[in-house]
């Protein structure tokens, strides 16, 4: 996953898609990134609620007018149901990540500290590591990751964007 | 035509209880009323080859799969039903891939049967295991890795109707030999599950009050006919605007016939080779409404440049063309033939005596022309074979110089009689495209126009059209160059020749004979008529070997890259600069 702080915000765009739960259904659609020149950023896969379709979450970057014309070809994929690019304003979005920390005794208690105060949670801690589980936006994660690099970070995972549009509409 | 396969002497196995994955997938074909299969067997799809020696389905062997593809292809053009391919697994299924980007480049609907190997073997490099799912994926408008013995049915009543419907488009379906050769226990009789795909229809009401009324603002309007008006059917719909309006018709190479060639308010084809008379209406006019055509690049050569102050209206099904090359002002999504049909509801009658006057006056100072001082010219050839047909001919031609002349000197009538790869420019389909043409219009004369280049990629199928004895005409225009390259490079590379040359070029008259085809050689102005006029009413296949001059040009020419302004009409004396354009 590249940096989010390298992106430029503008270029950045997050397309929520409805497909069937088939096979072969993500390299369809990744295809249509990639033919394009899409550098996909974030990708995220999981059920619905009806069993027969999933849900993908793409965050990737480029020009909008090629990105119109994506999310048109991938819509004409016969396993599409619906694409569509949510921005934050019509759309509820959060990021969940993983951060492994090298703990030493000095550090700890700092750790504990900002931990607290950006509401994240401690998930596991042993003599060498420290590992933080922090859910919100993408600009939190992005801002708190900014924090913790002095602290060593050794690893870090992200689950990329989710979104649902806000109110009736559907995402 | 076709005699019954001769293979045809085994006793029928005793009947069995239960149906095989083979004997369901037949059936289906079968009910979806398939008449023809091309294909070429192999161990994977044994099981379905032999199902066929009981079916009424006709089987054509091929000599290699990529004739298949372009004999299924050429078939679905010539009647608009889904040609199908049957082949086996790897190298008989990669064989098809060229087949399956031409059919999908020009819209064609195309049924295409893979074996594969067993299932508990995918994945696992087993002989003759290729992923051609995967491979063709960029290429197909869908496919299927069966999985499921009982679900074939489904799958092939979804293929049918996707290929075939909105914007058509090959579909492939990837059947393990377990499949095929398992025991099918479901029924016949299945229904679709296809929630993602919907076909646009007769568009929204309000956009096409919409450009109903930029047509009645317009003085100048043109019509551009593509390849999408003749899939819907639409010459009725098109020819009553064109005449309500007054409008001069243009049509890209797969869009001829549309709209009469002949009529005087048809300017023939426009773009890269089209006539010089078309390009200056597209300069023009005020107003261009492109009829299924996605302003592809050998049209407007450079969108920024195209057709600057005239209003842009697109009607098309596939909404992803909408604003893909060229902004329109105004689009309607739908099916051609019905929108058009609400549209000329809604357009004034027009006056446009004076455009029709200026669009005459390019007509008579731009005139296509050719002469044979220098010898016998292939526009000579192929003007002779419009002037002997007349339009009643189904024209199919291969890729490359021959495929510009007869794009502009074989004026077609009707969509389906003329056949040419457009977005691919595959050189190698035009013979099989006849046949498969020929299998789906057996009574019509069909006429293949190739190069010596082209025609030698797929020559091999001379033995399914000597077999069958179809009736297929095919014009070799002998240049003996890759003349189109060769073209480009005595234009724009100061005549370095480099890789087109094609000596050695085979006796094409011995070679037909080889195979039991009358064969007939041209190679005098004076001959023309005569030899091909008999040649073209003889009954059995015929290859007519046309030796003309090596150093034709194809004019005029817009440079790839170039908008119609820079259209070069009669041959340079200059040096031209390098083409930027894409190919
Ligand atoms: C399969 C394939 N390979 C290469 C090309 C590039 N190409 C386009 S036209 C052409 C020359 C065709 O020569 P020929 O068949 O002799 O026809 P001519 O142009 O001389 O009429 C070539 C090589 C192509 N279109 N298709």
């Amino acid at each position: 996953m590249a940096k989010a702080n390298n992106i430029k915000k503008k270029d950045t765009h997050t397309i929520s898609m409805l497909v069937a739960n088939k096979p072969g259904v993500l390299v369809r659609v990744a295809l249509v990134f990639a033919r394009r020149g899409y550098n996909i950023d974030a990708l995220v896969v999981s059920p619905s609620v009806n069993p027969r379709y999933s849900r993908m979450t793409i965050t990737a970057k480029g020009d909008p007018d090629t990105l119109d014309q994506i999310i048109k070809q991938a819509s004409k994929l016969i396993d599409m149901i619906h694409a569509e690019e949510h921005s934050d304003i019509d759309a509820v979005h959060c990021e969940l990540a993983l951060l492994k920390l090298k703990a030493t005794a000095a550090n700890k208690t700092v750790i504990a500290k900002l931990a607290r105060k950006f509401h994240v949670r401690i998930v596991n801690e042993s003599k060498e590591a420290v590992i933080i589980e922090q859910t919100g936006t993408t600009e939190e994660l992005d801002e708190f990751e900014g924090l913790l690099k002095k602290h060593n970070i050794i690893e870090m995972v992200r689950s990329g964007k989710l979104v649902m549009a806000k109110g009736k509409e559907s995402t | 035509m076709l005699k019954k396969s001769k293979t045809k002497t085994r006793k029928k196995p005793s009947p069995k209880k239960q149906m095989t994955g083979a004997e369901a997938l037949v059936k289906c074909l079968e009910n979806h009323g398939v008449e023809y299969i091309f294909g070429l067997s192999g161990g994977s799809v044994i099981p379905i080859f032999d199902v066929l020696v009981d079916s009424k389905i006709k089987l054509i062997l091929v000599r290699h799969e990529q004739g298949a593809t372009h004999m299924a292809d050429g078939y679905a053009r010539a009647t608009g039903k889904p040609g199908v391919v049957l082949v086996t697994s790897g190298p008989g299924s990669t064989n098809t891939v060229t087949g399956i980007m031409t059919a999908h480049m020009d819209s064609v609907p195309m049924i295409v049967l893979t074996g594969q190997t067993i299932s508990p073997m995918l994945g696992k490099d087993a002989f003759q295991e290729a992923d051609i799912a995967g491979i063709s994926m960029p290429v197909v408008k869908h496919s299927y890795l069966v999985k499921k013995t009982n679900d074939l049915p489904r799958i092939l009543k979804e293929a049918f109707y996707i290929t075939n419907t909105g914007r058509p488009g090959p579909v492939l379906i990837d059947l393990p030999k377990d499949i095929t050769s398992g025991p099918f226990t479901g029924s016949l009789n299945q229904k679709m599950d296809i929630p993602g795909y919907s076909v646009p229809g007769k568009g929204n009401q309000k956009d096409i009050l919409k450009i109903a009324q930029l047509f009645n603002a317009s003085k100048k309007p043109l019509l551009l006919v593509g390849h999408g008006a003749a899939i819907s059917k639409a010459e009725n719909a098109v020819r009553a605007l064109a005449r309500k309006l007054k409008a001069p018709v243009v049509n890209t190479l797969l869009g001829k016939g549309v709209f009469p060639e002949s009529s005087p308010l048809n300017l023939g084809m426009l773009g890269m080779h089209g006539t010089a008379y078309a390009n200056k209406a597209l300069i023009n006019c005020d107003l261009i409404c492109s009829i299924g055509s996605r302003w592809d690049d050998r049209i407007n050569g450079n969108n920024n440049e195209f057709c600057i102050g005239a209003v842009k209206i697109h009607i098309d099904i596939d909404p992803a063309e909408i604003g893909k090359v060229v902004q329109p002002d105004a689009h309607v999504i739908g099916d051609a033939r019905l929108v058009v049909e609400e549209l000329v509801k809604h357009v004034e009658p027009k006056d446009t005596s004076k455009w029709l006057q200026e669009v005459g006056f390019y007509r008579k100072e731009f005139p296509l022309k050719y002469s044979n001082d220098k010898g016998l010219t292939a526009q000579k050839v192929i003007d002779e074979l419009y002037q002997i047909t007349k339009g009643s001919a189904t024209i199919v031609t291969d890729v490359g110089q021959h495929q510009m002349w007869a794009a502009q000197f074989c004026l077609a009538e009707r969509g389906d009689k003329w056949i040419s790869s457009g977005g691919a420019g595959t050189m190698g389909f035009g013979f099989p495209a006849a046949i498969g043409a020929q299998f789906g219009k057996p009574k019509e004369l069909v006429v293949a126009v190739c190069g010596d280049g082209g025609f030698q990629m797929t020559l091999s199928e001379l033995a399914t059209a000597s077999i069958h004895k179809l009736p297929v005409k095919v014009i070799i225009i002998d240049n003996k160059y890759l003349g189109m390259v060769r073209q480009w490079q005595e234009l724009f590379f100061d005549n370095r020749l480099s890789g087109v040359d094609l000596e050695g070029n085979p006796d094409f008259v011995k070679l037909a004979e080889a195979y039991g085809i009358k064969g007939v050689h041209i190679d005098k102005v004076e001959d023309v008529h005569k030899k091909l006029k008999a040649a073209l009413a003889y009954k059995g296949p015929v290859v007519i070997h046309a030796e003309v001059i090596k150093e034709g040009n194809v004019f005029p020419m817009v440079p790839a890259g170039k908008s119609a302004h820079h259209i070069i009409i009669e041959p340079p004396t200059t040096q031209l600069e390098k083409p930027t354009g894409s190919t």
